[in-house]
């Protein structure tokens, strides 16, 4: 793998949940708390809908790292998505590993609503620790690609 | 239904090193329903191809299809466009489903992306377990429901063995002795006489003992 | 008579049998066999020879009951179903007979699992009564399970395996009822500890008559340390090992430990002897074939009757 290119912000998509997730990333971006805009959220109604597809087509299109973001346990708004979720996270590690990119680049997260300010540090930390590993062999393939094309 | 395990994907890497085209097909049937080889799961392997490949620096083209059932003439018959596209097909049916677009697709590789397991049922969300191993005589009505053949480890038509043990097969705590399962459910019926009516050796021909098995169905023949 | 065999001889004369059991090797030597046979010589009735044991590879049984056969002893066949289908195994019930081996017992096996050849296919044609019946039919109808007629046919002792300790429990009489039907003359049992429970299974036995069918020999098992009775009670399927004989063997130390084993099984032979059904007694000393003669003796068994 290169060396981390300090220049080089990672991509990180987040697909948060509606009830808890995207309203505390909502809150920390009111609050004005400070989150790497690298991170890409994409709001959805449920983590527990976030398919094994999703994520995995986010890293097929050059994620650096993806977060799935829902309720803490037991505040799920459809009562079980966010363990769904916790599964189908362990499930798409399992496949990132097979294929050769780290399974440390899948994270779940489970934050309530009420938590701006832990969103926006679990984002701080999903950047940093991205930045540490580098960019995704699969966006670093990519770009090798459109450097071929060009 | 019949139950199927995806392959490793380094095996179905192996298998598919040598192509640039490659269409993936799925199946809509069982393989759906164990979560193997449905619309799904070609979805996630394309992604999964596609990543490896862009990965060791040499991009295919992964074309994704699912048919209504792989093992039927009538269905397999939609692909001949994509496959002419194609230098391999991998498919994510069952051993069946392969063999038809073998059959069907004769001067095109194909290649299977799961391994073929069982026949068997749900037994909760996420677990399959083979129930039925096709003997061609089904015993199951003298035997409260429950086949030997497939459930117990040995195979036993007059169980239990000796190594039956709280419930549980010999072989693991994880399995039910079958035969245990057998007594309890004769008891249920008020049909325990039937226990001690000792089964005869098995004739295997009909299980494919006499060769590889057809049924014909004359009224249905054209 | 239905046959030839010395031990349907002493078990129809009323007397109470003796058997015993030799390993055969894993590998092709076979002075091992015939060391182990040495031992039992005038000690037991006939010799049970093991068929792949714990499904691990050793030297077949047929050709361990010959050198045994050879040296004048008398040697029962093991056979398991697990590895052979009807052919291979008429096959060699033919072969056995032609070599003046007159005593069988009929088993499943052991599963594959448990072996050193987990990888091989689970053969199961067919299972432990329907060998008893394969091998009744072939004395008695003189037909192979095909249905043809044999030339000679082979005149077996017919044993068979019984587990008073396995579960169901209600089962158990049934089971053996079920190989009564199927035309076993003997069976021997598990290794019995538990003696309660054994007497409660032979009970049930007598109940139905199926002692005076079926010539019932208690299973002995000399346990050599405390290890091993928590081995047996712990890792060993189908195996019943009461609290008190662990703690009996543990109460010792460990350099008097063998020898209590042995006091136990000639403590447990002695009990045994006067339960109603009890035709005899299998002493399985795995690998420990040299302390057979003293279990023997000291539970007053010899000297064997002379036939
Ligand atoms: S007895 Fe035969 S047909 Fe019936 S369930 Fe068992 S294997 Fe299937
Ligand atoms: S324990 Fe039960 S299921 Fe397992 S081999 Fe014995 S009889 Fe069959």
């Amino acid at each position: 793998m290169a060396a981390p290119t300090p220049e080089l912000e990672p991509v990180i998509v987040a697909f948060c949940c509606h009830y808890c997730a995207y309203t505390a990333a909502d809150q920390a971006g009111a609050q004005r708390l400070e989150y790497p805009s690298n991170v890409k959220i994409v709001r959805v109604p449920c983590s527990g809908k976030v398919d094994a597809l999703h994520m995995l087509r986010a890293f097929e299109r050059g994620a650096d790292g993806v977060l799935v973001a829902g309720c803490l346990e037991g505040d799920c708004h459809f009562s079980t998505g966010n363990l769904r979720a916790r599964k189908k996270v362990a499930q798409v590690q399992r496949l990132l590993e097979e294929i050769g990119v780290g399974p440390e680049r899948l994270e779940l997260l489970l934050v309530s609503a009420g938590m701006g300010s832990n969103f926006a540090r679990a984002a701080r930390e999903i950047t940093q620790k991205i930045r540490a590993l580098g960019p995704s062999p699969i966006s670093e393939a990519i770009a090798a690609r459109a450097m071929n094309r060009a | 239904m019949i139950t199927a395990e995806r392959k490793p994907l380094e095996e179905i890497l192996q298998s598919v090193s040598s192509f640039d085209r490659i269409l993936i097909v799925g199946c809509n049937e069982c393989v759906t329903v164990c979560a193997a080889g449905g619309r799904k799961e070609v979805g996630l392997l394309a992604s999964a191809l596609n990543m490896s490949m862009l990965k060791a620096g040499r991009p295919v083209q992964l074309t994704e299809h699912t048919l209504e059932r792989q093992c039927d003439p009538e269905y397999v018959d939609e692909l001949a466009q994509l496959v002419t596209g194609a230098d391999a097909i991998l498919s994510m049916a069952c051993g069946c489903g392969v063999q038809e677009l073998a059959r069907r697709y004769r001067d095109k590789p194909v290649l299977p992306a799961l391994n073929t397991k069982f026949m068997g049922a749900a037994e909760r969300p996420g677990v399959w377990a083979e129930r039925c191993a096709g003997c061609g005589n089904c015993v199951l009505g003298v035997t409260g429901g429950i086949c030997p053949i497939a459930r117990c480890s040995k195979r036993l038509m007059n169980g239990p063995c000796g190594g039956s043990g709280n419930g549980k097969c010999e072989i693991s705590d994880e399995v039910d002795c079958a035969w245990q399962l057998i007594w309890d459910r004769l008891k249920a019926l008020g049909k325990t006489d039937l226990y001690e009516q000792n089964m005869d050796a098995k004739d295997w021909r009909p299980a494919g003992g006499g060769g590889p098995r057809r049924i014909v169905r004359e009224d249905l023949t054209e | 008579m239905k046959t030839d065999s010395v031990l349907e001889k002493i078990l129809t004369s009323g007397q109470l049998a003796v058997t015993s059991e030799c390993g055969p090797p894993r590998g092709s030597d076979p002075e091992v066999i015939r060391k182990k046979g040495e031992l039992l010589r005038g000690v037991v009735d006939a010799v049970n020879v093991t068929d792949n044991q714990t499904a691990m590879v050793r030297m077949s049984s047929l050709a361990a009951c010959i050198h045994l056969r050879q040296m004048g002893l008398e040697p029962l066949l093991q056979m398991v179903t697990r590895d052979r289908n009807r052919l291979a195994m008429q096959a060699d019930i033919l072969g056995a007979y032609s070599h003046g081996v007159t005593n069988m017992l009929c088993l499943s096996g052991d599963h594959p699992k448990f072996g050193d050849h987990p990888m091989a296919a689970n053969v199961h044609d067919i299972d432990s009564v329907q060998l008893i019946k394969m091998v009744r039919d072939m004395r008695e109808e003189g037909t192979f399970a095909g249905g043809e007629e044999i030339k000679e046919p082979p005149k077996m002792f017919i044993g068979g395996a019984a587990n008073p300790f396995a579960d169901p429990f209600e089962l158990r009489v049934a089971r053996l009822a079920k190989k009564a039907s199927a035309g076993v003359d003997f069976v021997q049992t598990q290794c019995i500890y538990n003696i309660p429970k054994f007497k409660k299974w032979m009970k049930g036995v007598c109940d139905r008559g199926l002692h005076e069918q079926v010539h019932v020999l208690a299973g002995i098992t000399p346990m050599k340390s405390v290890g091993m009775a928590r081995y047996m009670k712990n890792k060993v399927p189908g195996m019943d090992v009461p609290d008190d004989l662990v703690k009996r063997m543990g109460g010792v130390e460990k350099k008097k430990q063998a020898a209590e084993g042995i006091d136990i099984a000639v403590e447990m032979i002695q009990e045994l002897k006067e339960v109603e059904g009890v035709a005899g007694f299998h002493i399985m000393a795995i690998e420990w074939e040299r302390k057979v003669p003293e279990i023997v003796e000291r539970a007053g068994l010899l000297p064997r009757p002379s036939t």
